[in-house]
């Protein structure tokens, strides 16, 4: 019976850690590749961790438990390493499928984020800005 | 049975492995790597486990638990880098 | 009040690092309580600086709650992104959405911005330089508006509720 259930969550977790891998390899932007290995991993390894837990504990006397601090760590961890590959990312400017919204409310990381595309622009911009806008003050 | 299933698992981690290494040389961004990096350890503390259940050694978790830490820290500092351009200020 | 707060700084993450401790040594036997209760008590003293302000749990009942609705969430997200990828890629619909934030405490906003990576298809990607704002990449989704309504009464709620005076 308890040879059943660790086989259960020993498939689970593998099957879940190839999809988040899988989704590595086939989604087609940084920012929906990041979705696959964060999330189906987390579960996936986790269920390994449990596994290995519970085949401990059958086996040797006593309850062993400290698998459960990887699973801890991975899942504290996991979300801090996404969000910052998907800051990194925002701020080289990396292609999208999403349209990224123009973030109005807070100028000065922009500016830092801009690459040399985004940085031609801008003063281009300005140029018609200030093209256009001395006719209408002399109106 | 417990065989059998550890035989599939260790086939389909390692599937998982070389998906993540082909991102990893593939790219086509650097956070694309860094991520398939990330996965990387991952996948290999998933692989450990796996092998720690097959042999019935314990000892593997505390190599699992290392690669999570210093997987985790190493993504954290690449990611600074590509944020700063620096890693310690 | 004060002498208790210099003697004890973090009464919460004292006993949480003791558990640690134990659970790494992988046993409990009466020495090792000792010395993780050891650990818990010097290591806040010695990392005061780290964590300046106190944290304060208002309703330990919340916490727990909210626990459980996140587990249950992960599990969730999994099969749901799971079937994402799995589906057809050209069907997916990425998009970004800004979700306006109510909490204050970095504690919680850090929180907040980890639940949200940890749940179904969507990943917290900034937070806004005057913290009012988070960007949510999101992986497929119709009604973003329906999910800025989720997201706040599922998550930044309880949290609210927990870390913040309302």
């Amino acid at each position: 019976m308890l040879e059943y259930f660790l086989s259960l969550l020993i498939l689970t977790g593998a099957i879940f850690t190839f999809i988040g891998s899988l989704g590595l390899l086939r989604l087609k932007d940084f920012y929906m590749r990041l979705h696959g290995p964060t999330k189906a991993t987390t579960l996936g390894v986790g269920s390994l961790l449990i596994a290995s837990a519970v085949f401990f504990s059958s086996r040797d006397a006593g309850v062993s438990l400290h698998e459960v601090l990887i699973t801890l760590f991975l899942f504290i961890t996991a979300p801090v390493s996404a969000h910052l590959l998907a800051k990194a990312a925002l701020h080289l400017n990396l292609h999208s499928h999403a349209k990224i919204p123009v973030n109005s409310a807070h100028p000065v990381e922009d500016k830092d984020s801009e690459i040399d595309g985004a940085r031609l622009a801008a003063p281009t911009k300005e140029n018609n800005s200030s093209d256009i806008s001395p006719p209408h003050k002399s109106v | 049975m417990l065989d059998f299933a550890i035989t599939v698992a260790f086939g389909l981690v390692t599937m998982a492995v070389g998906m993540c290494c082909w991102r990893l040389l593939r790219g086509p961004s650097t956070p694309d790597r860094i991520l398939a990096l990330d996965t990387l350890y991952v996948n290999a503390i998933a692989l450990l486990m796996l092998l720690g259940i097959h042999l019935g050694n314990a000892l593997f978790f505390e190599a699992a638990l290392l690669i999570a830490l210093m997987g985790f820290i190493g993504t954290v500092a690449l990611c600074k880098y590509l944020l700063r351009g620096d890693i310690i200020e | 009040m004060t002498m208790r707060s210099r003697f004890l700084p973090h009464p919460i993450l004292s006993p949480l690092l003791a558990g640690l401790w134990l659970l790494l040594t992988n046993s409990i036997a009466p020495g090792q309580i000792l010395l993780g209760l050891l650990l818990g008590w010097t290591i806040p003293l010695l990392t005061l600086r780290f964590w300046p302000e106190r944290v304060t749990i208002r309703k330990p009942f919340t916490l727990v709650r909210y626990t459980g609705v996140l587990l249950y969430d992960i599990i969730v997200a999994n099969f749901v992104v799971a079937r994402l990828i799995l589906g057809n890629p050209d069907r997916l619909k990425p998009v970004f959405i800004e979700l306006p934030l109510d909490l204050t405490s970095s504690l919680a906003i850090s929180l907040l911005a980890n639940s949200i990576t940890l749940t179904p298809g969507t990943v917290s990607a900034r937070l806004s330089e005057d913290r009012r704002h988070l960007l949510v990449h999101v992986l497929s989704e119709n009604d973003p508006d329906n999910l800025i309504a989720v997201i706040k009464d599922r998550y930044e709620r309880p949290l609210r509720e927990i870390f913040e005076q309302c």
